[in-house]
């Protein structure tokens, strides 16, 4: 699926909530349950994304033309905010990640409960995930 | 603690619900629960309708204007001095000085008595308890003047460990500056001893009443405290106003603090005299619209009583306390005897951002984290607490409802 095919995907899900902030966080938090396991040995200092209230570790690597992540955070709510980030770049080419305008955001009302402090957090980890698109992509138009 | 779970029949608190307008909207499609009063009060409508007033009536710059606005403007804000002397029970209106809160009250003391009668090794004892605002301003001057700083630790429950102070205290103790109540605990500590105690040595002691000022009694005299502040924010009252009191032996010897306007007597470029107490210490206009909207927050807590106030959150606090320590998996942090109505706690497995933000959206505001006091919290072994803080205007009805989320989220996590 594409990163725009999955954010439709997120907004329809999301849409079932009917804004009843109780239950979007108990969805979130769901989601955050099903984020695949990372390895401990990558939670490292040097894994933490800045500027988040809450501690997230987040590692790249490249397989095949895709970019595979890995993240975790030390609570439920932004582990699940996490893992829908996850849901969309992973797997997809550097030059989509590159590109991707994250329009489900606003569209599920992520402004509203996620605070200004944690949108700020969240926008490094974004930023992030980018910076990482942007290494490979550089990386493999060296090599070829 | 007692063990009364029976709310205090002297204060109404539907009739002074309705003083606080804030308070009767939705939140995330529920009724506002405001639990975060140790960060900020909220504000009747006798202190909003003073600063519209003051806004719409009588602005005017102060002190030195002759003209009617200036007069009425002028007079207003020295009538809350007057009242605050009287809050506090100073001597006199020279020993209030106004200022932006308790953070700016001790780095005004830390700053100019400490440059002036530190030296290199005298000590400054703080205690665990201290908020990051009673902590880092003497880490400056300490720095500055090769001063140490030793601090009283905190016991399990929470409390000062007193015997270890009275070791701390010697002749090389200059300063102590320790908090009335504790922001992150609740704890009240015993000040009166810790004064006396550290007179014997001769230091002067400062004393952090952010939060005291809305609950608890204080006579600077009969505490024989040298300085006292307070943050009218946390007492009903505006943001960006609050009053340090000095003694005024004391500060009579300190060097000023800011310079500019009003608090010189003459400036020629060559020299320049100081005005006296307090405009000494009150370089450029002031904060006028909210010190004068101080006044109302102070006749607020007078009106209603310190001990019908104190009572009222005490009742909640015990109520509160009963009924949360009950849940599964959850451990209070802090419970020492004595108490403002705080109630910090911890639940097992889930962060208290989780709680924080889940509490959230059933409309509860409560406040998450360090509460900045990170060694208190390393000295618990802690990244942070859920801190749920009582007011005046709380109900036992809010209490419940925030046991009811509590429960909902352990049930969810489980």
């Amino acid at each position: 699926m594409s990163i725009d095919q999955i954010q439709e995907e997120i907004i329809s899900e999301f849409s079932l909530l009917e804004g009843d902030m109780e239950m979007t966080v108990f969805y979130i938090m769901e989601l955050g349950q099903k984020l695949p396991v990372m390895n401990e040995s990558d939670k490292t200092e040097d894994n933490i994304v800045k500027g988040c209230q809450s501690k997230v570790w987040l590692t790249a690597e490249m397989e095949n033309d895709t970019i595979h992540f890995s993240a975790d955070s030390n609570t439920a709510i932004t582990k699940g905010l996490v893992s829908l980030l996850i849901r969309i770049f992973n797997n997809q080419r550097p030059e989509d990640i590159l590109k991707a305008d994250l329009f489900f955001m606003h569209k599920i009302g992520m402004e509203r409960f996620i605070g200004t402090q944690r949108s700020n957090g969240f926008a490094s980890m974004i930023k992030q995930m980018k910076l990482y698109a942007l290494a490979y992509q550089t990386r493999t138009q060296v090599k070829s | 603690m007692t063990n009364t779970a029976t709310l205090s029949v002297s204060i109404d608190v539907e009739k002074i619900r309705k003083e606080f307008p804030i308070l009767h909207q939705q939140v995330n499609g529920r009724d506002l629960v405001y639990l975060d009063n140790a960060a900020t009060s909220q504000k009747p409508l006798s202190v909003i309708n003073s600063l519209v007033d003051y806004y719409k009536g009588y602005n005017a710059n102060i002190h030195r204007g002759i003209h009617t606005l200036a007069e009425k403007a002028t007079k207003a804000f020295e009538e809350t001095r007057h009242t605050a002397k009287k809050f506090i029970n100073a001597s006199s209106e020279q020993e209030i000085i106004f200022t932006r809160g308790v953070t700016e009250g001790i780095n005004l003391v830390a700053s100019s008595y400490g440059r002036a009668f530190l030296n290199d090794g005298d000590e400054i004892i703080i205690s665990g308890l201290e908020h990051h605002s009673n902590i880092v301003p003497w880490q400056l001057i300490a720095e500055e003047k090769k001063a140490k700083i030793k601090v009283i630790p905190v016991t399990d429950q929470g409390e000062l460990d007193i015997e270890v102070y009275k070791k701390l205290i010697s002749s090389k103790t200059k300063i102590v500056s320790v908090n009335h109540a504790s922001n992150s605990l609740g704890t009240i500590n015993p000040i009166k001893e810790i004064i006396a105690l550290a007179h014997e040595v001769g230091a002067v002691v400062m004393i952090d009443g952010a939060q005291a000022g809305s609950h608890l009694e204080i006579d600077v005299q009969d505490l024989d405290c040298d300085f006292y502040c307070l943050s009218a924010h946390k007492m009903y009252g505006p943001t960006g106003a609050g009053i340090l009191f000095g003694k005024k032996e004391l500060l009579e010897k300190m060097p000023p603090y800011h310079g500019g306007g009003e608090m010189i007597k003459e400036v020629t470029f060559e020299k320049t005299t100081y005005n006296d107490l307090p405009y000494k210490f009150e370089a450029g206009t002031p904060n006028i619209g909210d010190v004068v909207a101080f006044k109302y927050a102070m006749d607020f807590i007078l009106e209603h009583g310190k001990e019908n106030i104190a009572a009222h959150e005490h009742a909640l606090l015990v109520y509160a306390t009963e009924k949360i320590s009950a849940l599964p998996s959850v451990k209070l942090v802090g419970t020492a005897k004595h108490k403002v109505g705080v109630l910090s706690f911890t639940v097992d497995n889930i962060h208290p951002f989780d709680i924080g933000q889940m509490l959230d959206a059933r409309g509860i505001a409560v406040r998450t984290g360090h509460h900045c006091t990170q060694p208190l919290m390393d000295r618990f072994g802690i990244e942070g607490t859920v801190r749920a803080s009582f007011s005046v205007y709380n109900t036992k009805k809010e209490v419940d409802q925030l046991v009811e989320g509590l429960e909902r989220i352990i049930n969810f996590m489980k």
